[in-house]
């Protein structure tokens, strides 16, 4: 079997890979897996061709196999404003071109990252300090609601009264960091 | 040089520690993406803003330490030589991807080289920690407060409703991969884990053969890692991927106790005529190099072999690679030429522990 990268030396690392359930076969030779990194820490390996395909919607010649072209001449004129990707561009490659791509693409995004993400299209994890602001705060609230309703559930109404003043307090915190800021 | 001190100097500090359940799990890592809010991402940014990126990372953190993390080194990929680039590959400490982007990219590493802190990667920084064993837990607390560290010199491309924004939808929202290097000579011999894959990829995480295919992985090392980095937190993603692992620790201990108790003279065959093709051989190819190492890790743990230490299959499986090879040799080596200095490094690096 020859190495499907080089197509010179004969392949002699055959590997699989699982994405959620779906086998990819890779026979390369021993140079061509040290250079593409399929013996390493290699999670940048995932195919996102093969996570996304057909979930792109790009004009002209597609590079996913078994799409075929399509016309979307209303889609055409969405670029980014501050690094100049278009969608075609974002489509073809799989990548963002910075920050403001997000914005610019996200009524399209979340088709895409409901399968990238088992059906998330939003971010449950940590807040930057600096850049996140007053999200940690309405994070902190969040947490207060939800454990209010469950005190309520529980009908433990002298906590649940404890509770419910500490959302005020942090509100009015909230509510004054934001006067600040306009 | 002398094998013993090229082995010193080319092994990670961390790697020749053991940690928490190191007879299974070689090493735990986590691994941020981060980018600056108002430069485009390398993909497609000017050589001039990665330079700017890069010197302002230059700036601000050459030589600095953060706790246990001491004086940070900044290595400009343009000023390795090509052997140079690879070895750091083949230790995990950059990326393939940014040896081959060379131009304006580096790495941050620290002394004790758990920490690499890639720049203008995929994305402008990739912090990566390694911790020995199985230390998911430490290893993103350390990782958290790593970010933090960054973050007050560093404004970072952050949305509420995507979280982390990265080049890659992949990693998008918390940008982390956490990841352990898991041994399983047992569950791979007894194909048992061909059926618990499929079961783990169901739970949103992957897992890797590294060298052979699938079930037969020839050194019957895997990674698993977690595939989605939206929507869930840090902790939550890491408590996941934690309580798989910790199920495929169990069940690969139990899959050896029954090996032994079952079939312990054809293990022990097989494991002491890898020992004697690792001893023996003049020709070795990665293949089976990978195969006999994993025997023989097994061997270790079983308390068949007394005399060798643990980590050596960690310790070999990375120096039997071509970069390092060829480092060693100290000149550039075609793959039958390395097969031959792989056999020879193998035998030497076994005899070591037949002297002390
Ligand atoms: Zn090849
Ligand atoms: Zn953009």
């Amino acid at each position: 079997m020859e190495c499907q990268e080089c197509h010179q030396r004969p392949a002699t690392v055959h590997l699989t890979q699982v994405v959620n359930g779906k086998k990819t076969e890779i026979h390369v030779c021993e140079q061509c897996a040290k250079d593409n990194g399929y013996m390493n820490y290699g999670e940048e390996n995932f195919s996102l061709n093969d996570l996304l395909s057909g979930l792109f919607h790009s004009e002209g010649p597609s590079p996913f196999k078994g799409q075929s072209p399509q016309t979307h001449p209303k889609k055409e004129s969405l670029k980014c404003p501050s690094c100049g990707l278009t969608y075609n561009e974002f489509a073809r490659i799989g990548k963002f071109g910075c920050a403001v791509c997000y914005e610019t693409f996200d009524d399209r995004l979340n088709p895409i990252l409901r399968r990238v993400h088992s059906g998330n299209t939003r971010h449950d994890g940590k807040i930057p300090k600096r850049e996140g602001g007053n999200l940690h705060l309405k994070k902190e609230i969040e947490e207060y609601k939800n454990n209010l309703r469950q005190l309520i559930e529980q009908e433990e109404f002298e906590e649940a009264a404890k509770c419910r003043d500490k959302i005020r307090s942090l509100e009015n915190e909230l509510h004054q960091d934001e006067g600040g800021e306009e | 040089m002398s094998l013993k001190q090229f082995i010193n100097e080319a092994i990670s500090p961390w790697m020749k520690q053991e940690g928490p359940d190191s007879d299974i799990v070689m090493s735990s890592r986590i691994r941020l993406a981060r980018n600056f809010a108002d430069h485009p991402f390398p993909i497609i940014a000017r050589e001039e803003t990665l330079s700017k990126v890069l010197a302002y990372f230059e700036e601000n953190f050459q030589q600095t330490s953060f706790r246990d993390y001491k004086d940070f080194e900044l290595v400009r990929m343009r000023d390795l030589q090509p052997v140079e680039k690879r070895v750091l590959v083949e230790k995990h400490l950059i990326s393939p991807h940014l040896a081959e982007h060379s131009e304006n990219s580096a790495t941050l590493i620290s002394q004790n080289e758990q920490v690499s802190i890639m720049v203008n990667e995929e994305d402008h920084v990739r912090i990566q920690l390694y911790f020995p064993g199985f230390q998911l837990d430490k290893a993103l607390e350390q990782a958290s407060q790593l970010d933090d560290w960054l973050e007050e010199k560093v404004d970072y491309a952050f949305d509420e409703k995507r979280g982390y924004l990265t080049a890659c939808p992949t990693n998008v929202g918390t940008g982390m991969r956490a990841s352990v290097m898991m041994h399983l000579p047992a569950l791979s011999m007894t194909q048992q884990i061909n059926r618990m894959i499929p079961a783990i990829n169901q739970l949103g995480l992957v897992v890797r053969g590294i060298y052979g295919e699938g079930s037969e992985a020839l050194g019957s090392i895997f990674q698993i890692s977690n595939q989605i980095t939206l929507g869930k937190s840090e902790e939550d993603i890491v408590e996941d991927l934690h309580s798989v692992v910790k199920q495929l620790i169990d069940q690969e201990r139990k899959a050896r106790e029954t090996l032994m108790h079952r079939s312990s003279v054809r293990l022990e065959d097989r494991i002491f005529r890898s020992y004697g093709v690792l001893t023996n051989s003049r020709i070795i190819e990665s293949k089976e190099a990978a195969k006999c190492l994993s025997d023989l890790r097994l061997g270790i743990d079983l308390g068949l072999i007394d005399h060798i230490p643990r980590t050596i299959l960690n310790e070999l499986v990375i120096l039997t690679q071509p970069g390092f090879l060829q480092q060693y040799a100290e000149t550039t080596l075609s793959p039958d030429e390395r097969d031959v200095r792989r056999a020879s490094l193998i035998r030497e690096r076994l005899q070591l522990e037949h002297k002390e």
